[in-house]
């Protein structure tokens, strides 16, 4: 691949990925959307973080095999317990990278 | 300004590692650091990059790796859509440039602050703007540092490899104002893994969202106010 080729790609990359980001923020901020959308999008974030944390606690692998023994579930126990007590997103952090340091440590 | 910059240090610390790691990979891909940066600066999406990464080292068509990029980062779309509902009549240039940074760490950190904004806890699109560039400028920095050397560092250290998932389940904590996120956290929960055991990469995203998301407004709008 030549670099003008490279170029291209890396163009092409950027347009396919930054006109999703753009095309409803640019769009739907221009009025309030009908109450139905707002309810539905209300319950959008709580889902895809959902999304992102489920497969990565409870699978393990590639391709992805049900496990429910992995450091990053075990990690995720008292981690959710200093979120929900703290509710400190920088101490969560901090929390959840020590137990997962001891955790590898020691199980 | 500040304080949008200091608000995205969790996510920094997640972005390094993960930098980094794909610096390495790129590299052995035949890629340069400029190269490397380069793509961030363009397309600025983990996930996306990894994959393009292992795409090109196996030669795979520039079209493919384009139309796969377009589908692993669709899911921005539903987070736009979330993020818009307060920015109502905002200046366009500005939500422009905001659009750029939109990520799934920066999605949700952004999110929570506009929700829990107060007189002492400020945020606004020009705090969110500063974060999603300081995220967006140390994610760069970390491809293309990956790139030089990022080999050295050894794996598993203090156990940075957790920052991120960490951050996403104080993020998700913050989310569960009422019994109706609960539950459609937990039937989400429930479709993504479903789905991730059966689609590749993280192409579940989209559809166990909004699967669970509908499902979730149903049972809302059944169930009556009560229980939300």
């Amino acid at each position: 691949m030549t670099d003008m080729e490279y170029l291209a790609l890396i163009a092409g990359m950027g347009l396919v990925t930054y006109l999703p980001r753009w095309i409803p923020i640019f769009f739907l901020a221009r009025r309030k959307p009908p109450q139905i959308l707002v309810e539905w999008l209300d319950l959008i974030p709580a889902a895809i973080l959902s999304a992102l944390l489920a497969p990565a606690l409870f699978t393990s692998g590639a391709p992805r095999h049900f496990d429910i023994t992995s450091p990053e579930l075990l990690t995720a126990l008292p981690t959710f317990l200093v979120a929900i007590m703290t509710r400190s997103l920088g101490g969560t952090v901090l929390a959840g990278m020590v137990f997962y340091w001891l955790i590898d440590k020691w199980v | 300004m500040a304080a949008g910059m200091k608000a995205a240090w969790p996510i920094c610390l997640g972005y390094i590692p993960i930098g980094l790691a794909l610096g390495v990979l790129a590299q052995k891909a035949g890629l340069t650091p400029l190269k490397i940066g380069l793509m961030s600066v363009f397309v600025f999406a983990g996930s996306a990059q990894f994959i393009a990464v292992s795409m090109l080292s196996s030669g795979i068509a520039a079209v493919s790796i384009i139309l796969t990029t377009f589908v692993v980062n669709l899911r921005h779309l539903l987070m736009s859509s979330s993020l818009a509902v307060f920015f109502t009549g905002e200046n366009r240039l500005k939500l422009t440039l905001f659009a750029y940074g939109i990520t799934d760490e920066s999605f949700a950190v952004n999110l929570a602050r506009l929700r829990e904004q107060s007189p002492d806890r400020p945020w606004d699109l020009n705090r969110s703007i500063a974060l999603n560039q300081t995220a967006n400028l140390v994610w760069i920095i970390s491809t293309a540092a990956g790139g030089y050397g990022g080999q050295f560092i050894p794996e598993k250290a203090f156990g940075i490899d957790y920052a991120l998932i960490a951050m996403f389940i104080c993020l998700l904590i913050y989310q569960l104002r009422a019994r109706i996120h609960i539950v459609t956290a937990l039937i989400t929960a429930l479709f993504a893994l479903i789905l991730s055991l059966v689609l590749p990469g993280n192409g579940y995203i989209v559809p166990a969202s909004v699967l669970g998301a509908t499902v979730g407004l149903i049972l809302k709008r059944r169930i009556g106010s009560e229980a939300a």
